[in-house]
């Protein structure tokens, strides 16, 4: 195998603590076709009744523990946290009222994938983003990261993890639809490939648009989530930020591309600098 | 047993009140840190909505950031040849390597586990900032206990792994450079990933670039302080002529930095994001005026740098601007729940800063760090 000097350089920059590897792109799964074909959902605001089915079903299947108070009672959760992978909020503002389901959005270019330095959170082929617990040491930056703040922390522990949804991965990967998903009496939640979903989006606001605002949120903000949205309210009412199209990961990419430019860069000049300013060096010693 | 551990010996420099008080207070803070490590991070106002802390903001960011004088001086009396510097550069390559310590420490403290720290050389992630960081930060800090070695070898009058070191001592101060080049840089990468949450007066694809910038004008105004500060304590001569010479450099890093910053600011039209919001606008100013703009006018002028009480105010203000940069970047202005730190972080944040200090005191009273006082069978 020839190795010319850029190859060398790379192979010894590994050497030197990995600060550079041959990869090209910011993300494997960046691909448009892929990303039509992941699985995904699309939660449709008007169509659901607040019932909550969807969240026990995840708290059932996540193994969650519910949050009773000192009586018992249980206690509804305000906002996602560690015991909640999924909540159900409502809206009951000027133009509401109107339901928001709240959940990892499962990003086709995930920030939290892209930040953590040990790889716990991965991108997976088929669209979910899943965390791999035994890999993470508990830096947080996932969750600083995360444009929607869905990454939670057991805070409460010792031995502390992430919490987040796992689009049920394992289910889905066997053909079967996500808990949630399959909990929901009114269809407003839907499991199915990224394309179809973005098909029956459209199709519901093409004959409706009256009832829905005339975008599908997810469809492309920060370059695309798995979690799709139809809602007569405005998005950012019902907490969902007003995010642009470009990918959180595109942005540190082509510092991190940049790195051994940097570094080698800096090595050169500094030796260069280093043989000029010692260039009498010899004579003075003589 | 002397001659085993020739040149290391108790010198009796003087012990005040306050190294009495950094004692307690670098043992307070280490209890909490053991306490916390077995009843976990519950012990910090850290939340959901608010996952990174002082011990980021402050040990992480700023305390990285004003580690920097020791590759500075580094490459000043090594690479650049300004050898008259010399005699600050062991220090300062010490207050670097302590430092990186310490950041490494507070990191094991604010990790939820961290037992798995070592996760970073088996797990990689080259698209994450904080995978570079890391490694970064564990080859720079070998390098730096490298760069000191010699101060322990000569010491200890081991002369062969001081010939070798000394052989090697330019590939590894360049090796320093590149490393510290990077990680100083690539804490402010970390930042731009989250566009959305941090104050647009602060976030800027540019962080990287200001990140290295300040980090090289604070690095070495810290030199200056922890000069100024050894030579009170240890009773040296305050090598102002040094110091005034060292500090030379700043007004241009530092300009450099004002002038894009605030030229970015315009160009990029969030200018008008000043005055729209009080506090924000109030802090960008104390921080880009008194923590920039003035020291970089006192450091350019030779009155202010060759009088004693001048520099190290034009130092102080250089450190508070980049402090005051890394708070606002990562916490104050960044988006999420309402944070104040607990007692218990900001006892370890101060006592770890302590344990640094006391650290730098241990050396100095057994290692040759300072030119000895002459006695009579000397040569």
């Amino acid at each position: 195998m020839p190795v010319d000097r850029r190859e060398f350089l790379k192979i010894a920059g590994a050497g030197l603590g990995s600060l550079m590897l041959p990869i090209s792109s910011a993300s494997a799964s960046s691909d448009p076709k892929e990303a039509e074909n992941a699985f995904a959902m699309l939660y449709d605001a008007p169509k659901c009744v607040g019932c909550r089915a969807c969240q026990t079903a995840c708290k059932t299947r996540a193994g969650l523990s519910p949050v009773k108070d000192e009586n018992n009672l249980y206690e509804a959760p305000m906002e996602l946290n560690s015991e909640n992978w999924t909540i159900i909020k409502l809206y009951d503002g000027e133009d509401g009222p109107s339901f928001v389901k709240n959940q990892c959005m499962h990003c086709i270019e995930p920030a939290c994938a892209s930040v953590c330095p040990v790889g716990a959170l991965e991108k997976t082929a088929d669209g979910p983003v899943v965390y791999h617990a035994e890999r993470c040491i508990g830096c947080r930056y996932c969750m600083t990261a995360c444009p929607f703040n869905v990454p939670k922390y057991q805070w409460d522990k010792v031995e502390p993890f992430i919490q987040k949804c796992d689009f049920c991965f394992d289910l889905q990967a066997k053909g079967e639809q996500p808990k949630c998903s399959e909990a929901c009496p009114t269809g407003a939640l839907i499991s199915g490939r990224r394309g179809e979903m973005l098909t029956v989006a459209h199709d519901r606001i093409g004959q409706q648009p009256d009832v829905y605002e005339s975008k599908v949120y997810g469809e492309k903000e920060v370059g695309g989530t798995s979690m799709l949205y139809l809602s007569k309210v405005s998005y950012e009412k019902l907490g969902l930020p007003n995010l642009n199209e470009k990918s959180l990961p595109e942005i540190t990419w082509p510092y991190m591309k940049a790195v051994p430019y940097v570094f080698f860069g800096m090595g050169g000049i500094m030796t260069a600098i280093y043989y000029f300013t010692h260039r009498n060096d010899k004579e003075e010693e003589a | 047993m002397g001659a085993l551990l020739g040149n290391i010996k108790l010198r009796r420099y003087p012990v005040g009140i306050g190294m009495i008080l950094i004692w307690l207070t670098g043992a307070a803070g280490l209890s909490v840190a053991v306490y916390r490590w077995i009843v976990g991070l519950r012990i910090t106002n850290m939340s959901d909505g608010r996952p990174w802390g002082i011990w980021i903001s402050f040990d992480m960011m700023s305390g990285v950031g004003l580690a920097a004088g020791a590759f500075t001086v580094a490459a000043v009396v090594y690479i650049f040849n300004l050898k008259k510097l010399y005699p600050i550069l062991r220090p300062t390559i010490l207050t670097g390597f302590i430092s990186y310590i310490l950041a490494a420490l507070t990191l094991l403290v604010d990790l939820g586990l961290p037992g798995r720290i070592w996760h970073l050389l088996i797990f990689w992630n080259v698209h994450s900032p904080l995978f570079e960081i890391g490694w970064c930060v564990m080859i720079y800090t070998t390098v730096l206990a490298l760069e000191f070695s010699p101060i322990l070898f000569d010491a200890l009058g081991w002369k062969v792994p001081l010939k070798i070191i000394r052989r090697i001592t330019i590939p590894l101060v360049v090796l320093g450079i590149m490393l510290s080049t990077l990680h100083q840089s690539t804490l402010g990468t970390m930042l731009t990933i989250m566009p959305y949450r941090i104050n647009p007066l602060w976030y800027s694809g540019l962080m990287p670039l200001y990140f290295f910038l300040t980090a090289i004008g604070a690095g070495l105004a810290m030199t200056v302080f922890e000069t100024y500060h050894s030579a009170r304590t240890y009773q040296q001569k305050f090598e102002l002529g040094i110091v005034s010479r060292l500090t030379k450099g700043i007004p241009y890093v530092l300009g450099t930095y004002f002038v894009i910053r605030i030229g970015e600011l315009f160009i990029s039209g969030n200018y008008v994001y000043l005055l729209q919001e009080s506090w924000p606008t109030f802090l960008f100013l104390i921080e880009m005026i008194g923590g920039v703009l003035i020291p970089v006018l006192l450091f350019a002028d030779p009155r202010v740098r060759n009088n004693p009480t001048g520099i190290v105010w034009a130092a102080f203000l250089t450190m508070g601007g980049l402090i005051m940069n890394r708070f606002n970047a990562s916490l104050v202005f960044m988006n999420g729940d309402f944070y104040f730190p607990s007692a218990t972080e900001m006892i370890v944040s101060i006592g770890l800063t302590c344990l640094g200090i006391i650290a730098f005191d241990a050396a100095v009273r057994f290692l040759p760090m300072f030119p000895e006082p002459k006695t009579s069978d000397e040569i």
